[in-house]
């Protein structure tokens, strides 16, 4: 059992729990991720690691109610257990040797940025951000990403805080104004990173997208993460979750990630209507 | 008293009843049946049986005691050289080791040494029988990294010589391919949990959602103190044909598919959390133990047509004679000499299997005819659901994450077969993870050699 040692609300249905687990916090880094398991009948799912601490054996995850299973996550309070937590898996992200690199967060997806933004800044490379999200409540990590990093972007989809408009919009801007990366890092919404790369790709910019398909076991053994890569079948549990963006099959990963939809919706409904 | 020539006739579900339900298929013998075919044992002097078992189980003397009706003997003396009889009786290729070589067999049917072994696992299982193992601890500590056949295998006879053996499990409950691969209703999971629960009484633990070569390495592991450390991480990487299609919703590897249900309890779906699809017309590529399996599972999770699709013919199968006659019985139907080339697509998902019919030519490499295509045959098979069951390689994780273990090109760890000793000093490996994809009880018998192996380096030591 996993104690949560700390739960706190990032914005509406986004959550922060920090989770006591030895063996993955001495060996996480950033772009690893975990599995979990809520309870006995649970599904395994995976999530990205947001931060942690190898002394002490902690492990950050940031997650948003979007299903049964991370629903059920949300409902557990400090003190807690989560049944099953395993990992790091996944390759880390590869981060050094870089000059000036550009981030770019979209939703939740910013959750698993941030420790790759931090990694970035404590070896001294050059980091942008641009952040975004729907509106203002639900950006989150806002101050902690400003601490790391040089310049600072927002948007939000409504003009509510920031930039009205889409981070995209933003890079377009940095590339047309001729600032030179050696790298853009983009996680988020996988049409997100796919619009990204589209445009980094016109101004040959190495993009590197973070994929977060379904998966059961992640050691390499379901072959459900599989994702196309220049023609190659990949597996995201193992092969990434780190890709190059120019070369993913987008469409079939955004199509692949909707083959449990019908039987998602099934039993949130369910669930609902049992009051859970 | 002449001795019969057919063997007792063991009591299974009707396949009209079983092909809808995951109850177990075949329901054992009772004490009386179990005794009267232990009858038929003639307890040859030179027991031919015993050398065709990887783990030399005193075949004869168990049966003997089974006809005195001395079941907790009959347990007593399997359990000295097998830690797992319950699920050995169920999964063993018998037909292809012990029971080959029964004497009887050349007249007619070799005695079911399967069976009886079930039934006195089972037997004892239901009445709490334990055999009771006095063991003084040395306080040696050997990591185990995998909690499968071999895994448990060599944890069970490590712990029995005094180690403090822990097992190191990536998934969050420990069995390996009896709780992921292999089906309730060919074993069911209960009895492998007991099984389990058996090792630990013998103080054997185990470490749930720990993924050697990330959470830990080997070598960290040696450095911690472990005085050896066997693998039996199994061989779980799925292949894929390598067709178009293969990416498509309702595509599934046999081993994906498999772990929905068995591990996760897809079939329980919405009781149970995890999702599978439940194809209508479903059909499985390949034709071993585990192709059956999966096609047997489509079926029972509701499909109307469940076909094998196998490019070779059946004589070339390699799956037991046993799985294929069950899966027969239960309506699935056998497309061999059929490969399939293409898988269609409609909207992303499957909407039909495209084949090309096989003839055989010269035997290959394997011995086997090589199966060649058939110029102009291709035909659609109309399907939703495509399962790929052509087999597994070893997980390249722990080889790519210890520096100066020597692996085969394929994946394969390379070991001394004597020892199953690895290159790197103080670690030794056995099971699918050094042979490729085998069968429970060749695992077994590499556990079990392994920790004789240990055994004997580690009593050198001071």
């Amino acid at each position: 059992m996993y104690r949560i040692i700390r739960k706190e609300k990032l914005a509406p249905g986004i959550w922060l729990m920090k989770v006591m687990a030895t063996f993955v916090a001495r060996k996480a880094m950033p772009g690893q991720f975990i599995i979990l398991r809520v309870k006995e009948e649970g599904e395994r799912i995976p999530l990205t690691i947001a931060d942690y601490d190898r002394r002490e054996g902690w492990v950050t995850i940031i997650f948003q109610e979007v299903g049964l299973t991370t629903g059920l996550l949300a409902k557990l309070d400090e003190g807690d257990s989560i049944l099953d937590f395993v990992g790091p898996l996944g390759r880390p992200s590869e981060l050094d040797g870089l000059k000036r690199v550009l981030c770019i967060g979209g939703g939740v997806g910013v959750a698993p940025l941030y420790p790759q933004i931090k990694y970035l800044w404590e070896k001294g490379t050059s980091v942008d951000v641009i952040i975004g999200s729907r509106s203002k409540e639900y950006l989150i990590l806002e101050d902690e990403i400003r601490s790391v990093c040089h310049n600072l972007y927002i948007t939000t989809d409504d003009g509510s805080y920031g930039r009205k408009g889409f981070v995209s919009d933003v890079l377009k801007e940095l590339l047309d104004q001729g600032i030179v990366y050696d790298r853009v890092i983009a996680i988020g919404p996988l049409i997100m990173m796919k619009v990204v790369s589209e445009i980094t790709k016109q101004y040959n910019v190495p993009t590197i997208v973070s994929m977060n398909p379904i998966m059961v076991d992640g050691t390499g053994m379901c072959g459900g993460c599989r994702v196309t890569v220049s023609g190659e079948v990949r597996y995201a549990c193992v092969d990434g979750p780190d890709f190059d963006g120019h070369l993913v099959d987008f469409d079939e990963a955004m199509r692949r990630q909707r083959m449990y939809r019908e039987e998602e919706q099934h039993i949130c409904k369910l669930m609902e209507k049992e009051g859970l | 008293m002449a001795v019969n020539l057919n063997r007792v006739p063991m009591r299974e579900q009707d396949p009209e009843v079983r092909r809808r339900n995951f109850d177990e298929v075949t329901l054992g013998y009772t004490l009386e049946e179990a005794v009267q075919e232990a009858k038929r044992c003639l307890q040859c002097k030179k027991p031919m049986c015993v050398e065709g078992c990887p783990v030399n189980v005193r075949i004869p003397q168990f049966i003997a005691a089974v006809v005195e009706g001395n079941i907790e003997e009959a347990f007593r003396i399997i359990r000295q050289t097998n830690n797992l009889p319950a699920i050995c009786g169920r999964v063993c290729p018998q037909e292809t080791q012990c029971e080959q070589r029964c004497v009887l067999g050349k007249r007619g049917q070799p005695v079911a040494i399967g069976r009886l072994e079930r039934f006195v696992a089972d037997y004892c299982m239901e009445k709490g029988i334990e055999d009771k193992v006095e063991v003084k601890r040395n306080g040696k500590k050997v990591a185990i990294v995998g909690a499968g056949p071999a895994g448990l295998t060599a944890a069970a006879d490590l712990a029995k010589l005094g180690y403090d053996v822990n097992i190191f499990e990536a998934f969050h409950e420990p069995g390996g391919v009896l709780i992921y691969g292999i089906p309730e209703f060919r074993l069911p999971k209960a009895l492998v949990k007991r099984e389990i629960e058996g090792l630990k009484k013998l103080g054997v633990k185990i470490l749930t959602n720990v993924v050697v070569g990330r959470s830990i390495t080997i070598n960290e592991l040696l450095e911690e103190g472990y005085k050896a450390v066997f693998i039996g991480s199994g061989a779980g990487l799925p292949k894929f044909m390598g067709i178009p299609g293969e990416n498509l919703n309702g595509v599934y590897s046999a081993n994906e598919f498999l772990t929905r249900i068995n591990l996760m309890k897809a079939y329980d779906f919405p009781n149970s959390h995890t999702p599978i699809k439940r194809g209508k017309k479903v059909a499985v590529v390949g034709g071993g133990n585990v192709a059956m399996d999966a096609a047997r599972s489509a079926l029972r999770l509701g499909a109307e047509e469940v076909y094998i699709v196998y490019r070779r013919s059946e004589a070339e199968m390699p799956a037991r004679l046993e799985e294929i006659h069950h899966a027969k019985e239960e309506g699935i139907i056998f497309d061999v000499l059929t490969n399939p080339i293409e898988i269609l697509d409609e909207d992303g998902w499957v909407k039909g299997l495209k084949c090309i019919k096989m003839k055989l030519g010269e035997p290959d490499e394997s011995g086997r005819r090589r199966p060649i295509p058939v110029g102009g045959s291709e035909f659609v098979m109309d399907v939703d659901t495509v399962i790929i069951a052509i087999g597994t390689s070893p997980n390249p994780l722990i080889a790519s994450t210890t520096p100066g273990l020597a692996v085969q090109k394929w994946g394969g760890i390379i070991v001394d077969e004597e020892t199953c000793a690895t290159s790197k000093d103080g670690v030794y490996a056995g099971g699918d993870a050094v042979t490729g994809a085998a069968t429970v009880i060749l695992a077994m018998g590499a556990g079990k050699k392994a920790a004789r192996a240990i055994h004997e380096r580690l009593s050198k030591e001071q």
